[in-house]
């Protein structure tokens, strides 16, 4: 090409690439405020016949992999199985479930995201999430504890509040944003998921690893050296979480909820997951 | 930009500890990294397999194993924090990429040269120190400089470990404040002030090296 | 206890779950090294012609990815695209990322590569009546890729390796699946990582006997 032909031609590109950037980013911000008056979640799961459930792949009981299924298996995965019949029935819309694996930094992002339609994957009802999110009732109730060696002389979160203790805590959980309320001496170490987290308590990068009470008694079962110290110390019952704004999936969602409780189904489940589990009254978990 | 102004000592410490660690680790794979290039060209031969096994197991396994490895499994017997086990497995990791850059640097040098200074009664490691290595490094700066850049990029594997680097406070917020977007933006702007002048000025010194030669 | 580990952390259906993250790995890499190398070469032969402008501006947002680190894009492409309206699941989020960041990395070798060839071949071919992008072609690419090809396979090497950073948004790929293993039981961590160290380096030191291979074969 010619000097001033390539010149020419040079400019031209760099406007109509540089339009087509500008085109993008303004397409970009119109639909992030078309997104924010977003879709309907019932209306979506209903045509498209199956609900897309975020669950725990490395919470025991709750949510771990069965590596020789490739399917997560737990306590969350077969409640959200008995709520998808429960909103089949009561819509009249067969629906299958799906689930997608989430860590505990990525569950609340798929729900914005629409990644996923709804979240059974051992959350806290919190106010600051419910600006943001919008749960059903509580399916489950549980609070924070902290999980530490037999005989490491710890007996409570209190006798943690030194600098010279770090505890464990994964990113994005309410215990990691709860914890410096009760021990704000102690330094903390967040991590991207649990099964990390605890490698790390046992390698001794932290002497206590805190989170909710039901998934350390999980960790406690598998590892008889550690056991939970001083009970819970904050009150966080799960709830299973939509996008903001779902009123109609919301309420199917927490009148099919009630409806396994009542049916027994739900206590069969507790039966099924928590009557093994050392030092915990599973009982006590029993839809009344 | 609220959300900059809001958590400005965060994004701030996850900065200083994204180049910490970055220093401390070129520091460490410069050492580590001359010493294996020296060690795969001096005449023992076990020697040279040694040093060569090592840059091709480090070269060729993810800098995530290494770090998890030393993370999880060496902490059980040697106490390290998540910020020290990611900066030792970034230290190992990127020294098996200098010493292969300060290899080929070496060889580039005229084989002559380490016979002449010999001939002239220096030692091996005379040679080495005075004659050759000088020599090599200037031939080697454009890509020692890439790879510091990567190194810098790469410590953002400290985030997994909880590290306490850019990366890390960068999902933190996010997790926090669900502003993912200008998040990520700002922890991208950070990490450019550090790797763009850089590359640059690399870009610029490849070039003049060029027209040298 | 160690030893316990060893054997049944491999139960057949540990080995087959991690394989499969092997093929989830292996399939990210390939579809992400054909898409590079085909925008890596278009932005590389882009910047090498020196359009004004036009190659400076691609060159500096080349530039920027470039020297961003990639488990940022990764991020952004699955926390943060989906704020504008792109949704992407967790394969094709690491897939765009993946290919995005080695593009511009590509680039810089294709730009490099071109550079090396002697500018008088251009001359030549042009009098001889090729035109720009006939010469392009059949002339300068074919040379300029065989010298880069060991440069290009040691970046197909660290997309490998960099495909472990996705377990970051949970794909399930060979880092992830082994993270799964050692949640059924920490005594299986040993094991299972040197386990997938292992499979990790037959895999890129076969790519870099090929990359030596073909350096011999073309010098």
């Amino acid at each position: 090409m010619e000097k001033a032909k390539k010149r020419q031609f040079g400019i031209i590109a760099t406007i109509v690439l540089a339009a087509v950037i500008v085109l993008g980013l303004m397409w970009a911000t119109a639909t992030a405020k078309q997104n924010e008056a977003h879709q309907d979640t019932l209306a979506r799961v209903e045509k498209l016949g199956r609900i897309v459930w975020g669950v725990k792949a490395d919470t025991k009981l709750f949510g771990l992999m069965n590596t020789k299924t490739g399917k997560p298996e737990g306590f969350d995965i077969d409640i959200a199985k008995a709520l998808t019949v429960q909103i089949s029935k009561q819509t009249g819309v067969p629906m299958s479930a799906e689930f997608v694996p989430v860590s505990a930094s990525s569950k609340m992002q798929l729900i914005k995201n629409t990644n996923i339609d709804g979240s059974v994957s051992t959350m806290t009802i919190t106010p600051e999430r419910e600006k943001i999110i919008d749960f059903t009732n509580q399916y489950f109730d549980a609070g924070q504890s902290i999980l530490v060696k037999k005989d490491s002389g710890i007996n409570s979160v209190k006798d943690m509040n030194d600098s010279k203790y770090t505890i464990i805590v994964v990113v994005g959980t309410t215990a990691a944003t709860e914890i410096a309320k009760f021990a704000p001496k102690a330094k903390v170490l967040a991590v991207q998921d649990y099964a990390t987290g605890m490698q790390a308590l046992k390698s001794g990068q932290g002497q206590a690893m805190s989170t909710d009470n039901a998934i350390l008694y999980g960790f406690a079962t598998e590892n008889p050296d550690y056991h939970i110290a001083g009970g819970t110390f904050t009150h966080g019952p799960y709830g299973i979480a939509f996008d903001n704004n779902q009123k109609p999936m919301i309420r199917e969602a927490n009148k099919a909820l009630a409806k396994i409780k009542e049916n027994g189904v739900y206590n069969q489940l507790v039966k099924k997951w928590f009557s093994d589990v050392p030092g915990l009254d599973w009982h006590s978990l029993e839809a009344k | 930009m609220a959300l900059l102004q809001n958590n400005f000592p965060t994004f701030m410490q996850g900065f200083g500890y994204t180049l910490l660690s970055s220093l401390i680790a070129l520091v460490g794979s410069m050492i580590l990294g001359t010493a294996f290039a020296i060690m795969q060209i001096v005449p023992k031969k076990w020697v040279r397999k040694v040093g060569n096994v090592y840059v091709q197991v480090f070269r060729n396994i993810p800098l995530l194993i290494i770090t998890f490895f030393f993370f999880l499994v060496v902490s059980k017997y040697v106490k390290m924090s998540g910020f020290m086990s990611g900066t030792i497995a970034l230290m190992l990791y990127t020294s098996a990429f200098i010493a292969e850059t300060v290899r080929a640097g070496i060889l580039s040098i005229d084989g002559g040269q380490m016979e002449g200074a010999r001939a002239n009664g220096l030692s091996f490691a005379q040679a080495m120190q005075y004659i050759i290595l000088p020599q090599a490094f200037r031939v080697a700066l454009p890509s020692l400089g890439n790879q510091f850049i990567n190194l810098v990029k790469n410590s953002s594997i400290l985030a997994f470990v909880g590290g306490l680097d850019l990366m890390y406070q960068g999902n933190m917020i996010a997790a926090n404040t669900f502003e993912t977007f200008s998040t990520y933006i700002i922890v991208g702007i950070l990490y450019l002030i550090i790797t763009l002048p850089l590359s640059y000025y690399m870009q610029h010194l490849e070039r003049k090296l060029k027209h040298a030669a | 206890m160690v030893t316990l580990g060893i054997f049944s952390a491999f139960t057949p259906q540990n080995v087959m779950y991690l394989l499969g993250g092997l093929g989830i790995t292996v399939g990210v890499s390939i579809i992400s090294v054909i898409l590079s190398l085909i925008f890596g070469s278009v932005v590389g032969i882009i910047q090498f012609e020196r359009l004004p402008y036009f190659s400076k501006f691609v060159g500096t947002i080349n530039n920027v990815i470039r020297n961003l680190p990639l488990l940022l894009i990764i991020f952004f492409v699955y926390f943060a695209l989906p704020k504008i309206g792109i949704h992407l699941p967790i394969f094709w989020a690491t897939v765009v990322a993946m290919s995005t960041f080695e593009s511009a990395m590509l680039a810089e070798i294709v730009r490099g590569g071109l550079e090396s060839i002697d500018i008088g071949q251009f001359e030549g071919a042009r009098a001889n009546g090729l035109s720009n992008m006939q010469t392009m072609i059949y002339i300068i690419l074919p040379q300029a890729y065989k010298k880069m090809i060991p440069p290009i396979i040691s970046q197909l090497i660290s997309l490998v390796k960099d495909t472990s950073l996705a377990m970051g948004i949970v794909l399930a790929e060979m880092t992830y699946r082994s993270q799964i293993i050692y949640a059924q039981n920490s005594t299986y961590i040993i094991p299972v990582l040197v386990a997938i160290t292992l499979v990790y380096f037959v895999l890129n030191y076969g790519l870099s006997l090929i990359a030596r291979w073909a350096d011999h074969k073309l010098a």
